[in-house]
């Protein structure tokens, strides 16, 4: 029932317009702005984006808190970072992100470990300030090893007045100018989880940056020097890209922050280039490196072989003939295992359609991938992205799909509902919901306790994934067969 | 080259390859500016030691890897078990993302529930305008019959008032006036996530028999000989509920469960997303009232509703998550006393088959130690459970169990000789845990998935009971109450037992001569 380009828009308009029918008038006035189709040749999708949501709604967004500690600074993985504040936060955030590290998980590493204040009443009535302090003697004593510690705020911090930058400098200098770093990512702040990042970013910026001796971890630098920005090494996603940068001559110096320690953190300034995967989570601090320490950054994309090989050019256009040379080698190291997987999946996945909604880059990024596989994605959305972000969506999408910026469950369910996708790449909130209705389902955020998905290995990996989830067997069983 | 197409790798065997590893040892050699290797080894064994656990147990402000969550994460619980009802939580969104996260990655089941989105500007003007709008949208778009509101910490420090709040949302026609809107204040810097399910049941429970915030005349209680049942936050609620429910069935009591949510959390795949299945409906809640007594199977887990309902006329039997033998003799006996009815044989015949298995096994479990941590009634229950088979509960470690809990285990120890040498720790964490696992290590640990890093550092085999459980699949689905759900539990302990006594005997030509075919 494939659906010509003009049915196609007028079917989204007409879906659209469906969706806005639920709303009361001042809310579907709001979400309208969010809602539309994209159209050939236009400079952004035509929505609105990065504003509040509404209230009641089920928007499918998390808080800066999540931004901050949940994205940028979690993977930090030689650091102690502690969700200053009530118990939750950190317990529904705890080791979920499947940011891989290599490392002695309490001893010198702490990633898939859980600190907290877990704050009770008498902190918020009298502040936090004095357990902060005894906190920071607490780790250092039973944690001697940690590199640096960050104090991720929760939303009554900033409610209740307290003031822990003046705790991080007090105990820095009683530490010995120990690296301690305030993160004021409240989860009121901002309507998302972008500002967190932002506020993150800004944080390393003012914390780190401007404090680094530069004595500090040493190492001669080399005209081939890059730091990989805004990758979280979700199910293995930064050392599956960094492998292609080394061969193709490259050196990577850091790891932004997936599999990241803090002294990678402080060198990166003597990167001759930063590469930027997720821009939105980290596009602030890669801008800040540019005007103060002059390093460039290039946005990339190592989601499918397409975006890869057009990626390695990019990136090698940066340097000099050896790295060029170094990038077509490495295209062509990868060739037969491309065409293989592709020979091996394509038939299996040719003309399936999907619908995205996730965070980040991939609401874009991945389209590339999809199409190596002969797949379409018809309708894509943020869940926290800016404009830039869909004006750099027009470089992915086709005409006519179908864009939704911070989707509702009820339009998300909706739109799914009549444009029946093959597959449908989302987060673990909309997995069950679609799975439910019989519609194969891929989690877009956790790789679905997958991955890696980037580079060249990472995309085996993704065809099969996408060929598991949509040819299983069960989706042939979702209807008892006595039912017509 | 690592990949390879006919047979993919993924996270799980890709980086063992030699590109990988030689990738692994360059980072770290030249780029992270780590601890030498033997510094790390040494304080990886002072971190076993003595000395290091006073140290770790001496910490009064740091808490790390605890062993609960937060109140509001309780009242999504509690309002999931009720008919066509929506959770609305009043204050920031992100935590609305994180329970529903939270209860998918548990129960592999959608849970939907909203948020009142609050930022910036709500923080200094209170959050009101959220409400008005957000009742409004979520009775649009979701068609809910009840919306349960509770709140984020960030409504509650700056003290948003949800009784005038809904008022106004109504006066301001969000929602027609009669329109049910229970509601609790959750504070997230008190208690603990079991504290949030009693806070969130007792604001539905009272709304209904107290005049819907002086708005009706509260209901008079009119005795029926009727039971009502409490389960409390439960990891298992869709295996135990019905269990319950056949109990109930086999010894002809009328009842009404307070709180169901084991069809809400246990819808089919069948083409059709259901957002609301089953639950407690509304005239059930309202009919509760008259029961003869309510048994409430987590004391802990809803104290301030056991008073109100106390207060309300009717007998309360607090249990502390009876299972095994002995708790699940003392659920039909107490059932039986208030309701008169006999238990009936095909009970006692499940009982029988259950001793009829522990007879069977319990050497294989005799004397094992067992460490255990997790929320305050499983503990009490599978201590329980646990020296009645002759095991030693070492270590019954809770984050949200106090001092009155912890004085209920100690009595549960001291009523056994398997209890002795047991020790209880109320307020404590894994970390804590961890610990105690070096210091005076145990044959088994019995915990929730995070239990797993335990078991990685320590060398303890893990069983999988409580909450959360991300890792194993569909373990919720079978119940753990009653005797069937003992025999159940049973079945794991004596499995994980097996499994590591063969892992111990099956070095070849050194050990397996215990690698027996019949154990």
């Amino acid at each position: 029932m494939s659906l010509t380009l003009e049915e196609s828009k007028a079917r989204n308009k007409q879906l659209i317009d469906e969706v806005l029918k639920a709303y009361p008038e001042k809310t579907a006035k709001r979400r309208a702005k969010h809602l539309n189709t994209f159209e050939e040749g236009k400079s952004d999708c035509n929505v609105k984006s990065n504003i509040k949501s509404i209230p009641g709604v089920m928007t499918i967004r998390g808080c800066a808190y999540a931004g901050s500690k949940g994205v940028v600074w979690g993977p930090i993985k030689d650091m102690i970072h502690i969700s200053h504040g009530p118990v939750g936060c950190g317990q529904y955030s705890w080791a979920s992100r499947r940011n891989y590290y290599i490392g002695t998980t309490g001893v010198d590493s702490f990633g898939t470990m859980q600190f907290t204040s877990d704050f009770q009443e008498k902190d918020i009535v009298f502040g936090g300030d004095k357990k902060l302090d005894k906190i920071i003697d607490e780790i250092q004593e039973l944690f001697p090893l940690n590199k640096g510690i960050s104090i991720q705020s929760e939303c009554p911090i900033g409610l209740i007045g307290d003031d822990i930058e003046a705790v991080s400098k007090r105990k820095s200098k009683q530490l010995n100018n120990h690296t301690i770093i305030p993160v004021r990512c409240e989860g009121f702040r901002g309507v998302s989880q972008s500002l967190g990042h932002h506020i993150a970013n800004d944080a390393i910026r003012d914390w780190v940056f401007d404090k680094v001796d530069p004595e500090k971890n040493k190492f001669e630098s080399s005209p081939y020097d890059v730091a990989i920005i805004g990758d979280y090494n979700i199910g293995g996603d930064a050392w599956s890209s960094r492998i292609l940068l080394e061969e193709m001559g490259l050196r990577v110096i850091a790891q932004w922050s997936g599999d990241g320690t803090l002294a990678e953190l402080e060198n990166t300034p003597k990167a001759k280039l930063n590469v930027l995967h997720c821009y939105r989570s980290m596009n602030y601090i890669s801008r800040h490196m540019e005007e103060k320490y002059g390093v460039p950054w290039v946005e990339y994309n190592f989601f499918g072989p397409s975006k890869i090989e057009a990626s390695l050019r990019e990136i090698a256009g940066h340097f000099d003939d050896k790295i060029k040379e170094g990038a077509e080698r490495v295209i062509a190291k990868y060739k037969a295992l491309t065409e293989a997987v592709i020979a091996k999946y394509r038939p299996r996945l040719e003309g399936k359609t999907v619908m995205l909604f996730v965070g980040g880059l991939r609401p874009r990024h991945v389209i590339g991938a999809y199409e190596d596989l002969g797949m379409n994605v018809v309708g894509t959305g943020y869940e926290f992205g800016h404009n830039d972000d869909y004006q750099r969506t027009t470089h992915y999408v086709k005409d006519g799909t179908l864009i939704y910026d911070d989707v509702t469950g009820f339009e998300f369910e909706k739109f799914v509902e009549k444009v029946q996708p093959d597959l449908v790449g989302s987060g673990i909130k909309e997995k069950y919901v679609f799975q439910k209705m019989g519609v194969p389902f891929r989690q877009m955020h956790s790789w679905d306790y997958s991955g890696p998905y980037h580079g060249y290995d990472g995309f085996g990996i993704f065809a099969r994934d996408m060929d598991m989830a949509i040819n299983s067997p069960v989706w042939s069983l979702t209807r008892a067969p006595w039912k017509k | 080259m690592p990949q390879n197409a006919e047979d993919i790798l993924d996270h799980a065997t890709l980086f063992r390859q030699p590109e990988y590893v030689e990738l692994f040892e360059n980072k770290k050699k030249n780029f992270e500016f780590g601890v030498p290797a033997d510094r790390v080894q040494q304080i990886v064994q002072w971190t076993k030691s003595v000395e290091y656990k006073e140290k770790n147990f001496a910490r009064d402000s740091l808490t790390i890897n605890p062993a609960k969550a937060c109140q509001p994460l309780g009242a999504v619980f509690a309002a999931n078990g009720f008919a066509k009802t929506l959770s609305f939580v009043h204050g920031s969104q992100g935590c609305v993302a994180y329970y529903r996260s939270h209860f998918s990655r548990h129960f592999k089941e959608p849970t939907s529930c909203v948020s009142s989105s609050m930022t910036e500007d709500a923080a200094v003007f209170g959050g009101l305008n959220n409400m008005v709008d957000g009742l409004a949208n979520t009775l649009n778009l979701y068609k809910p019959e009840m919306i349960a509101v509770s709140t984020t910490c960030m409504a509650e420090v700056i003290g948003d008032d949800l009784n005038a709040f809904i008022k106004t949302a109504k006066e301001k026609g969000s929602l027609p006036a009669e329109f049910d809107v229970p509601f609790a204040h959750t504070p997230a810097f008190v208690g603990s996530h079991i504290t949030g399910y009693d806070n969130a049941l007792l604001g539905i429970i009272r709304h209904f028999w107290d005049g819907k915030a002086d708005t009706v005349p509260k209901l008079e209680r009119v005795p029926n000989e009727s039971i009502n049942f409490i389960g409390g936050f439960d990891g298992f609620v869709v295996g135990n509920i019905p269990e319950v429910r056949r109990i109930f069935k086999l010894m002809g009591v009328e009842h009404t469960f307070l709180c169901d949510p084991s069809d809400n959390w246990n819808t089919p795949t069948d083409g059709e997303f259901r957002m609301y299945d089953g639950g407690t409906t509304k005239k059930q809640v309202e009919e509760a009232l008259n029961a003869k007594a309510t048994f409430v199977f987590q004391e802990f887990s809803a104290l301030k509703t056991s008073k109100f309902i106390g207060e309300h006329g009717q007998e309360v039997v607090a249990l502390n998550h009876p299972m095994g033998v002995t708790g699940t003799d003392k659920f039909l006996m107490e059932l039986a006393r208030i309701t008169g009815k006999p238990i009936p044989p095909e009970l006692e015949r499940e009982r029988g088959r259950l001793v009829d298995a522990i007879a069977d096994s319990q050497a294989h479990l005799h004397g094992k130690k067992y460490a255990l941590y997790g929320d305050p009634d499983l503990m009490l229950g599978l201590t329980q459970f646990l020296l009645e088979l002759g095991a030693e509960p070492v270590h019954v470690l809770s984050t949200n169990g106090d001092n009155d809990w912890a004085a209920k285990v100690q009595a549960l120890f001291d009523a056994s000789p398997f209890g002795k040498g047991c020790k209880v720790y109320p307020k404590r964490d894994l970390w804590h845990m961890r610990s105690l696992l070096f210091t005076e290590p145990v044959d088994f640990l019995i915990g929730n998935t995070y239990g797993k890093y335990l078991e990685r550092d320590t060398g303890t085999p893990l069983i999988r009971l409580g909450f959360p459980i991300f890792d194993r699949h569909h373990y919720h689905r079978t119940p753990i109450w009653g005797y069937e759900g003992a025999m159940r539990v049973l079945v794991m302990l004596l499995d994980e037992y097996f499994e590591a006594l063969d892992a111990k005997t099956n070095d070849i030509a050194k050990t397996d001569y215990s690698f027996d075919i019949i154990r």
